[in-house]
């Protein structure tokens, strides 16, 4: 909790629903009659609407990426390093915008919100949902508020492919994608990771086929397993070893199988806190998404065909001790953009922290996303 | 502007697509694209260098030639590759000038003259290996790991068949002395060359 607020925050936030009435048609061939987005922005658009930059959360993430709610909350927004004023994205010059994805469980429509239908909750009857709905419920966003075009869309992770998407879905309606720790398409080990997460929720008997909800009942344990694994992949060898190491939580071995190396314990402690707060079925959807982004897919795999119709400038970032989006994932991406003679630039930045890096405000991270937004700044006039 | 970028500038046409190894803080590729109308892109592999190119503008790659090459480059698909002063400091410059031929119609060549009477002259006189203006490093820590001359590098393009359109000399005020054009090997500093593969132009 902070006692006062930091002069580089963009304090205290509140978030806000749009609803929408119109249909959206969905890649899966379903479509949902209306749908609910719950948004924060940070800044003011300014006079000519040229100054707006759309945040893309990651798995996990939602609509609050910067400030607080209130005085008591104990953490700050998702990426409150970055946003806030006289910060890399700055709120000062920038009107930004975060919202939870549809499909989420964070105030947008998702699994757990009522189906008109039915009265009850959607479960496993609501659709799954592919990176370019979730652009396309964006641009629905975009309308509402007077958005014709984004200064930058940027996104690390699934938020990287949302950027990506949007500059082949709308190439006219952004000036900037700023891709981080990013990949144009999962790996097979990626699909595999989500495979064994989907199993942990869905074996889990408390799951109950998706309809848990009925039951009053949440499959904690396997959304808990799932959390586990996949924060795994999240961390690096180096960054685990350095903060746990082989350290126990007492001093030698039980003999038993409870959680005795503080590793266990963290895992545990980690799984437990995000199956309080996170809904299984959206955790079967955002790693289905994830699954079936490829956008090289429709152009026989050529990604750089895909980037023909792309029109805005790249910047692309990946961490050097990635492994579950490697550095390399990001070259592939960038090489397909030279290839189509995109603008685009890259670095890879040197961190101990695996994938997570992206969310860690590391020096150079930091003045990379400063410098390059503050050339977008000066160029739409904010 | 540097006189020997100056020089260079010149031989940029409007829209040609430039592909800059070792591009700096981005000083020449911004120059191109703002008055030249050219397009492209930089290979850094600085922090501090990479950053400067974003914030001014200029499409950069981190990328490091001796351990990742050109071969994310395709065939053909640059107009001009520049090298600025980065020749003698990649571990097989041979290789390179056949990479920027492969990936550009055309080569922008600069790299200090080991030949020059200055060098000569005190490792004649001292014994000791020559330091310049141009080479400002000792022995143990220069960068320079393939120091050439002149004459050494236009036999490497002969026997690589690798055709020199045109060569200017510049002393180590970067100016265009009528002394380093009579003399080059001799008293000219920094050479910029312009070379194709004989076939191509």
């Amino acid at each position: 909790m902070p006692d006062s607020l930091p002069a580089d925050s963009v304090g205290i936030v509140t978030p806000q629903t749009y609803h929408f009435d119109t249909p959206i048609d969905l890649a899966c061939g379903q479509s949902l009659p209306s749908y609910d987005l719950m948004v924060e922005t940070y800044g003011e658009l300014n006079a000519d609407a040229s100054n707006a930059v759309l945040i893309c959360h990651a798995l996990s993430g939602h609509h609050h990426a910067a400030g607080f709610h209130s005085m008591e909350d104990r953490k700050p927004g998702w990426w409150d390093s970055c946003i806030g004023p006289g910060k890399p994205i700055d709120t000062n010059r920038f009107f930004v915008v975060a919202l939870n994805n549809l499909g989420g469980c964070h105030g947008s429509t998702g699994p757990s919100s009522i189906n008109p239908a039915t009265g009850k909750q959607y479960g496993p009857d609501f659709p799954v949902i592919t990176v370019s709905d979730w652009v396309k419920s964006q641009a629905q966003l975009a309308d509402r508020m007077g958005i014709e075009t984004w200064a930058a869309v940027v996104g690390g992770s699934l938020g990287g492919m949302q950027a990506l998407q949007w500059s082949l879905d709308y190439p006219d309606r952004l000036k900037h994608a700023v891709v981080i720790a990013s990949t144009p398409r999962l790996t097979a080990q990626n699909i595999a990771f989500n495979e064994v997460a989907r199993q942990a929720i869905t074996s889990d008997r408390e799951f109950y086929d998706g309809r848990y909800y009925d039951h009053n009942i949440v499959p904690r344990r396997g959304l808990m397993l799932a959390r586990m694994v996949g924060h795994i992949t999240y961390l690096s060898d180096e960054s685990m070893g350095e903060k746990f190491g082989r350290e126990l939580r007492d001093q030698a071995y039980k003999f038993g199988y409870d959680a005795e190396f503080q590793v266990e314990s963290y895992l545990r402690y980690q799984g437990e806190r995000f199956s309080e707060s996170f809904d299984a079925n959206t955790y079967l959807l955002m790693t289905r998404a994830l699954d079936y982004f490829d956008p090289a897919y429709d152009y026989g795999g050529n990604l750089s065909r895909a980037l023909a119709s792309a029109r805005c400038e790249f910047l692309v970032l990946s961490f050097s001790t990635d492994w579950r989006f490697a550095p390399e994932r990001s070259e592939e991406m960038v090489n397909a953009m030279i290839a189509a003679r995109r603008k685009v630039s890259y670095a890879e930045i040197d961190a101990p922290w695996g994938h997570d890096a992206f969310l860690i405000p590391t020096p150079r991270y930091t003045d990379i996303l400063h410098a390059y937004m503050d050339r977008i700044g000066r160029e739409v006039g904010a | 502007m540097r006189p020997d970028l100056d020089i260079i500038q010149q031989w940029i046409s409007k829209g040609h697509h430039v592909l800059d190894l070792g591009c700096g803080d981005g000083t020449l590729l911004d120059y191109l694209q703002r008055e030249r109308g050219a397009s492209g892109f930089g290979l850094e592999i600085n922090p501090e260098h990479i950053t400067t190119c974003m914030s001014r503008g200029v499409a950069v790659i981190e990328q490091n030639l001796d351990t990742q090459g050109l071969g994310n480059f395709d065939d053909g698909s640059f107009d001009v590759v520049l090298m600025t002063q980065a020749l003698q400091a990649v571990r097989r410059p041979d290789k390179v000038l056949d990479e920027m031929l492969r990936v550009g119609r055309e080569g922008i060549v600069t790299f200090p003259n080991f030949a020059h009477w200055r060098l000569r002259w005190g490792l004649a006189l001292s014994g000791r290996m020559p330091e310049s203006d141009a080479l400002p490093y000792k022995w143990y820590n220069t960068p320079n790991i393939r120091l050439c001359t002149f004459k050494d590098f236009e036999a490497l393009c002969r026997q690589k068949g690798i055709r020199i359109t045109s060569r200017r000399v510049v002393d180590g005020q970067h100016q265009n002395s009528w002394l380093a054009r009579l003399w080059p090997n001799l008293l000219g500093e920094i050479a910029i060359y312009r070379i194709t593969r004989e076939n191509t132009l």
